[in-house]
């Protein structure tokens, strides 16, 4: 058993240590090597901190099983995700479409799926970006940190899983399945995007109202009693405020109004929509933070590999692999590119994030104008793990797209008014654009603001027991007939009752367009 | 940090997803597969199961903005020539390079059908659905295919790949307590209970002939006895297979054009088809005639040209002859179909009738008449032309016997007919109805 391997020989003082690994092929052992080198640099170099690891190696068939069931390990049944999967699969077949390297899932431990087919350089490259940077993000990021529970969603799905396909023997699986149906339709619909007020119990209630009667006797006036009486005759109104204060409106989140005040859901059928609506609302930090996400990951598996390749612990072979592959995933085409297909979320992330550092190290008078707050503190790390905690997509653009990276970019903002005859370009990147670019990019990434506005606003509880929803038409953008109808239609069903959407334009208050719908006994 | 390999894990983790999909496009997929069935060779049938079905039914509908109304603002990479202020004309139809298509609707309205590819089993489950074998109570269970084992209890005999442990120790067990064998805690107790004791104490002596009468306890009464052990049984049982064979007549007189046998040959495949899914052992037998009859194989059947004249008694007393060498009817569930342009001396239509009435019609299952006929469809008249052969087997069923007749001209009428012919009673009714 004697390997006659010719090893390059290291010189202990110039830092070289032995490669992790040479050729492609890798080992379970080799995985932990990588993955202990990449936690030494992750904690030291840059400071990260990151729920506990855990690489799962699978097949690409098993990957195409993640991808059905939005990456989640396990997840309760339904035919769009068997949908999901024939798409895959058939474009896979096709190759059409390449699967990732990898998903990682916001879970304590952090769970990573990495493909078999992978080079050790590219599992050292998925473990860098997924084990590292996805993690420290899910871990530390605010969104992530107030609205999901790393600790708790496996068992909520394992629990949800388990508890629908109870369902599905006791009611049938035509009842849940149509259940199932009418809540995805309402899914992006279905988040709180503010925490709600906590209810007050009874004894600071009490307390609360004690304090404002001996409030009321120190300032008492005698005065206060000759003041006019209000006219009577505001009563009616007093009942739709009431009304509306007992039913929470206007509430954006249908799905949550459903499950508490639908008058003819019976119990498991309001399990069911919470259940849609909690796993809504445990992808809806994702949804925010793309840019963010994808630009804190591929900024640390660059630092990690870079890092690695000086340490000698990657070679040079490898390096260059890597390098290929990080060049695909951060190429943002032009505008006028025939792949052009919007931003590149990665792209921008990473160009940010370096960009961020060079202001923190080496700005310009520019940036020392722009960023006083960060320009020249010399910490690039520091001042990053600060923005991925407390920033998203949307703040994070506002805050910190610089000039010199519009330029780079070549940014240009168009404005496209069905009313004129042609396009107008709003700003380019230059003094008098800077600013009014940066306002409208990092709104495109306001999740409120692409998502429509749609609320419930009243219920006609005394007549017909209508439901009214409204769509603030922002920009005057209507909503797609078909879908809205069939979504409408999926409301009413829930509902029990005639559901009505009115698209309002929020400026003049005008009504776009109405839809109407009438629920079908389906459920009941 | 932990690695998993998931490798190994079962797959198909999301086949209940694909039946529950496959469940809610049930329609349109067996509209699909029938459609295909009509276009395709019957031999290609199922091997590519590629169908599509409409998206109407499988669309997941959102609220979501139309693209065309109202005001968008739009931030593009790659600026070369624009300054602010500058107007650039509208791109036909939303744009690509504007990149307007990002929007809603776009993706969902430019295909109008899904597609996804079946498996074979998938695909004749779609295939076959609604079909029945007729007469199914003379299903016989009869010539044993395999010997499957079984498990039977326990023996006292057998080898030790076969021991079953628990039984073993629970037997030495219970026999242990019968037999008070001393357990190691009372000996270790004893042990240290004299080792506490000082050399000079009375009751040393007696401590010791305890412990050496214990020891020899324990040494006489072993843990494990052989009297204890136990195997698993298991006993060889005969796993009866439903069986049955089918006949394939078949004129192969100079009047069948290669049309003619093209139609036969696709019904007997669909027959094929069909009954090896509802039998696990299906055999067939092909018999050919001009006027004379032979058993032959598959190739012959359907390759080689005879000519001569048609007598379709001979087929008749040919198949007759096989069942009564081979197919003992009370064993094996028997089916024919006999093809024919309609031929037939008009002297054999007496004996033909007698054939089928006092021995094969009782014998089989089922026995389907295909009348094949030109493509062009019937010839034109006012009365429809009916053949000789047609008109003997009318007589035959209209006096009650059991035996089915169809005509068929043209390829994609196989398929309905076979449908027909095969359609289960009370899904039939439920249509008619």
């Amino acid at each position: 058993m004697v390997g006659s391997i010719i090893r390059p020989t290291l010189d202990p003082e110039a830092g070289g240590q032995r490669p992790l690994f040479t050729g492609n092929d890798w080992d379970f052992d080799t995985i932990k090597r990588i993955h202990d080198a990449c936690e030494a640099i992750a904690g030291g170099e840059l400071g990260l901190s990151w729920y506990p690891n855990q690489i799962e190696i699978i097949t690409a068939e098993q990957m195409l099983d993640a991808y059905a069931s939005i990456g989640m390990p396990l997840f309760y049944k339904h035919w769009s995700f068997g949908k999901h999967f024939a798409q895959h699969e058939a474009s896979y077949r096709r190759g059409m479409m390449g699967l990732a390297y990898e998903i990682v899932i916001n879970s304590n431990p952090c769970i990573s799926y990495v493909m078999e087919e992978n080079t050790a350089t590219m599992q050292t490259l998925v473990i860098a970006h997924a084990a590292f940077g996805h993690n420290h993000f899910f871990k530390n990021n605010y969104l992530f940190k107030q609205w999901t529970d790393a600790d708790g969603i496996l068992d909520y799905l394992d629990f949800a899983k388990g508890f629908i396909t109870r369902c599905e023997e006791r009611y049938g699986h035509a009842a849940v399945e149509s259940v199932l149906d009418a809540a995805h339709a309402l899914m992006n619909q279905g988040v709180h995007r503010y925490p709600r007020k906590k209810r007050p119990d009874l004894a600071s209630e009490q307390r609360r109202e004690r304090e404002r009667a001996e409030h009321g006797e120190q300032v008492y006036n005698d005065l206060w009693r000759t003041l006019p009486q209000k006219i009577a005759g505001a009563r009616p109104d007093l009942a739709v405020e009431r009304r509306k204060a007992l039913l929470e409106l206007p509430q954006e989140n249908l799905l949550y109004f459903l499950e508490k005040a639908a008058p003819r859901l019976r119990p498991w059928q309001r399990e069911l929509l919470r259940i849609v609506r909690l796993v809504a609302q445990y992808f809806y930090p994702q949804r925010q933070t793309k840019v963010m996400n994808e630009g804190c990951a591929t900024y640390c598996h660059y630092r990690i590999m870079n890092s690695l390749s000086q340490k000698g612990l990657i070679g040079e072979a490898a390096y260059l692999e890597f390098l290929t592959s990080h060049t695909n995933v951060i190429r943002q085409p032009n505008y006028s590119e025939r792949g052009y297909n919007g931003h590149n979320p990665y792209a921008i992330g990473f160009a940010m994030m370096q960009d961020i550092a060079r202001i923190v190290e080496q700005p310009t008078e520019e940036d020392r104008a722009w960023f006083p707050d960060i320009a020249g503190t010399g910490d690039a790390m520091a001042t990053l793990r600060d923005i991925w905690a407390n920033y998203r997509d949307e703040s994070f653009i506002a805050q910190f797209l610089s000039p010199k990276l519009m330029r780079d970019m070549r940014l240009f903002h168009v404005v496209d008014d069905p009313d004129k005859a042609e396009l107008r370009v709003e700003a380019i990147h230059d003094e008098r654009g800077y600013r009014k670019m940066r306002r409208s990019f990092a709104r495109q990434y306001d999740v409120a603001w692409l998502d429509p506005d749609i609320e419930v606003m009243d219920v006609d509880l005394e007549g017909d027991r209508r439901l009214i929803v409204h769509h603030k038409a922002l920009n005057r953008i209507t909503l797609q007939k078909d879908d809205a109808k069939r979504v409408l239609q999926h409301l009413a069903d829930l509902w029990g009752y005639d559901a009505v959407l009115k698209e309002i334009d929020p400026a003049t208050d005008d009504v776009l367009a109405e839809h109407h719908a009438t629920a079908r006994p389906i459920f009941f | 940090m932990h690695i998993v390999d998931r490798r190994l894990n079962p797959g198909g983790k999301s086949l209940a997803n694909r039946q529950r999909f496959l469940r809610r496009v049930k329609d349109m997929a067996q509209r699909a597969v029938r459609e295909s069935a009509r276009e395709k060779d019957i031999k290609d049938l199922g091997k590519d199961g590629r169908v599509s079905v409409p998206l109407d039914g499988v669309r997941e509908p959102r609220f979501s903005r139309q693209s065309g109304t109202g005001l968008h603002d739009h931030i593009l990479p790659g600026n070369k020539t624009y300054v602010e202020g500058d107007r650039i004309e509208r791109p036909p139809s939303g744009g690509g390079g504007k990149g307007s298509g990002e929007g809603g609707d776009g993706q969902e309205n430019g295909e109008d059908a899904f597609r996804f590819v079946l498996t074979r089993d998938e695909f004749l489950e779609l295939f076959l659905e609604d079909l029945e074998l007729p007469d199914l109570a003379k299903r016989r269970l009869s010539v044993v295919e395999t010997e499957g084992l079984r498990r039977a209890g326990y023996t006292v005999s057998g080898s030790p790949a076969n021991l079953a442990l628990t039984r073993t120790l629970r037997n030495s067990m219970s026999r242990r307590i019968a037999l008070k064998r001393p357990k190691p805690d009372e000996v270790a107790a004893l042990e240290a209970r004299i080792a506490e004791t000082p050399s000079s104490h009375p009751d040393l002596p007696d401590l010791l002939l305890a412990l050496a009468a214990l020891r020899e306890r324990t040494r006489r009464i072993p843990y494990v006895d052989p009297i204890d052990l136990r195997y698993r049984r298991f006993e060889p049982y005969p796993r009866p297979v439903a069986q049955a064979v089918m006949f394939c007549l078949m004129d192969v007189s100079g009047s069948m054009t290669e049309h003619m046998k093209d139609l036969a040959k696709r019904f007997y495949i669909l027959l094929h088809i069909f009954l090896t899914r509802r039998y696990r052992h299906v055999e067939i037998v092909f018999i050919r005639h001009t006027d004379k009859a032979t058993e032959v194989d598959e190739e012959t059947f359907f390759g080689s040209r005879e000519t001569g004249g048609t007598l379709v008694s001979s087929a008749l007393v040919e198949m007759k002859r096989v069942i009564t060498e081979r197919y003992d009817p009370n064993d094996w569930n028997i089916y024919a179909a006999q093809a024919s342009d309609g031929d037939n001396v008009s002297s054999d239509g007496p004996t033909s009738t007698e054939l089928l009435r006092a021995h094969i019609l009782p014998a089989c299952q089922h026995f389907a008449y295909l009348e094949v006929g030109d493509e062009n469809g019937p010839r034109a008249g006012f009365v429809e032309h009916r053949t000789t052969l047609w008109r003997t087997y009318e007589g035959l069923a209209k006096s009650g016997g059991a035996i089915a007749m169809r005509k068929v001209n043209h390829r994609r009428d196989i398929y309905p007919v076979f449908r027909e012919l095969f359609g289960r009673k009370d899904a039939r009714a439920e249509a008619e109805a």
